[in-house]
């Protein structure tokens, strides 16, 4: 059986976590939810730092925990990468990645060193003696391969870039998409960023006081109006396209999704390549007619899905563009009364702005 | 008048030496585990156990070497144990004036022990706990380097503190040329015998030694200035 299934109840004075998960043994799955939610305590049991009595979990069919049996965190084949990166700060940069590898037989050794430093461009850290002077953004780097060159079956990452400045978290996030594409690791990643999760998760589960309110595959989730991410300032869907052709003269590029397609500021990348694109609820808006004489590049035709209140003066509204994907869309009540908007009516979606995450 | 250089004085010194090392080493050994523990546990038990460690940091020397002395006496529990292994009694030998330096000179070694494995973080066993390192072995890659500094201070405080006792020595040990006499007995026994130069070569001589040890363990030692 592949797959992760995690099945915690813990109560500390304050603090409770009730989660039965059961999650994919592929690609980036995101814990995302306010701080206090329980996700990394939920990270600390997945990998055995923390001991919930009664637990149960598997991982690729291998029990990890249940009933009495515990296994250490030392005997599970996973990486942890935390906050701050932990490097060992008496060894070299060489000896902190090589003090894991050292530690697994021979036979497991899957990922190797020099794929590791090739992948997180440490070719220039690796012959460094002291860790403690290198920049967040290089120990953060070496802390993952550290953890990758144990070849884990599976890696949990706590919140690995909230340490960093702006500049060596845009620094990193490359690195983290090359892992996502080029290794088949499974990763767990717990973050509070709506972007970071948006740019790099293929799975999301949504965490609130110690309870799971959901878990799903990415574009379906980020474009529900029933959860808590939909009520966050930079609530928004991603949609995934393909680069499809580039403008020259204006400096544009075409992507197409499985639906349609959307003008960006152009960007450099072949023809066919995979992007995401972010598209936040308060750049949407709506007309019933289609949009004469509109600055706006975007204007996609649309049928609403759904509408929720957002605020008093504020509703959601989940708009389907084609294709599996939907976007969402945040206007005032007022507007949704005069335009008498309801669900299943045929629209006009136009987009002041998309962002490329990836 | 006897010089403190004699070959008796030598012996004295040479003996004092001996048994520091000897003490230090033992120490390092039984102290270390000790000391991790109390750095580590949330046991109910640290409390007490910590207290009795420390008890030779208050108590007059003249009652830990009292009750040491019941102990290994022939009536002891000690002594019973070390008669019955053919050995004998311990008072008035050097491995009696051994075991009981190790007790009067325990906590200056583990609480400088227990202070460096203190400030190892916990993220930092974690992380080596994720990197397929057992607890053992997490103790000999990560926490022991990273202690150093403090086996430094505390190898050069059970050293010194071994060096200049006095009652407890005298309460185990007597005052046996060769077996146990140390040079703090040395010198009570020149000022006894009115022999002052002598006394001063020594104690001069214990001056200057714990200066040098001293300097060296503040000059050494990195703990000072931590960033």
């Amino acid at each position: 059986m592949t797959g992760i299934h995690a099945r915690f109840d813990l109560g500390y004075p304050g603090f409770d976590l009730h989660v039965d998960l059961r999650l994919p043994a592929r690609g980036i799955t995101a814990l995302f939810g306010p701080s206090g939610s329980g996700k990394t305590t939920l990270l600390r049991c997945i990998a055995g730092l923390e001991q919930a009595p009664d637990g149960m979990l598997r991982v690729d069919g291998v029990t990890w925990q249940e009933g009495s049996s515990f296994l250490p965190a030392y005997r599970r084949s996973l990486g942890y990468v935390f906050q701050e990166a932990s490097l060992f700060p008496h060894l070299s940069v060489r000896h902190n990645l090589e003090y894991g590898l050292k530690r697994i037989r021979a036979s497991e050794r899957k990922v190797r060193l020099d794929q590791v430093v090739a992948l997180l461009g440490l070719g220039r850290l690796i012959d460094r003696q002291d860790p403690s002077s290198l920049s967040g953004g290089e120990r953060q780097r070496i802390a993952i391969g550290r953890a990758l060159l144990t070849s884990p079956r599976l890696l949990l990452m706590d919140e690995p870039l909230s340490a960093l400045d702006a500049a060596s978290k845009q620094e990193i996030l490359p690195y983290l998409e090359a892992l996502h594409g080029e290794l088949d690791i499974p990763v767990i990643y717990v973050s509070h960023s709506l972007g970071e999760v948006a740019r790099l998760a293929d799975h999301v589960v949504l965490l609130e006081q110690g309870r799971v309110v959901a878990s799903g595959a990415l574009y379906e989730t980020l474009s529900r109006l029933d959860l808590p991410t939909a009520h966050l300032d930079d609530a928004g869907a991603v949609i995934e396209a393909a680069v499809a052709a580039q403008d020259d003269a204006y400096h544009l590029t075409r992507l197409d999704y499985s639906g349609g397609s959307l003008w960006v500021s152009k960007v450099e990348r072949a023809i066919g390549q995979r992007v995401r694109a972010r598209i936040l609820a308060r750049d949407v808006s709506i007309a019933t007619v289609p949009p004469q004489g509109s600055s706006i590049a975007n204007i996609l035709a649309a049928r609403i899905a759904e509408i929720r209140d957002e605020s008093p003066d504020r509703v959601n509204l989940r708009l389907h563009v084609g294709g599996e994907f939907a976007l969402m869309s945040r206007i005032t009540r007022r507007s949704r009364d005069q335009l008498g908007l309801v669900v299943g009516m045929e629209v006009f979606a136009q987009v002041k702005s998309v962002a490329l995450i990836a | 008048m006897e010089s403190a250089f004699s070959s008796a004085g030598l012996s004295t010194i040479w003996l004092t030496f001996k048994l520091a090392a000897v003490v230090t080493l033992i120490l390092l050994l039984v102290g270390t585990p000790i000391a991790w523990w109390l750095a580590r546990s949330r046991s109910w038990w640290k409390g007490p156990v910590g207290a009795v460690v420390a008890l030779p940091i208050v108590l007059p020397p003249t009652v830990i070497g009292f009750y040491l002395l019941v102990a290994m006496g022939p009536d002891g529990p000690l002594g019973h144990f070390t008669q019955s292994l053919g050995i004998g009694p311990l008072p008035f030998t050097f491995a009696g004036l051994v075991i009981a330096s190790v007790f009067y000179s325990l906590p200056f070694v583990v609480q400088p022990l227990q202070n460096a494995f203190e400030m190892v973080p916990d993220r930092v066993l974690e992380t080596a706990a994720t990197l397929r390192a057992s607890a053992l072995d997490t103790f000999f890659s990560v926490a022991l380097p990273l202690a150093k500094p403090g086996f430094l201070t505390a190898s050069v405080l059970g050293f010194a503190h071994t060096v200049g006792e006095f009652g407890v020595v005298l309460m185990i040990g007597g005052n046996i040329p060769g077996e146990t006499r140390v040079v703090s007995v040395q010198i009570y026994d020149h000022v006894e015998a009115m022999e002052y130069a002598a006394a001063h070569w020594l104690s001069a001589g214990m001056v200057v030694f714990a200066f040098v040890v001293l300097l060296a363990l503040y000059t050494l030692n990195p703990t000072g200035r931590r960033k």
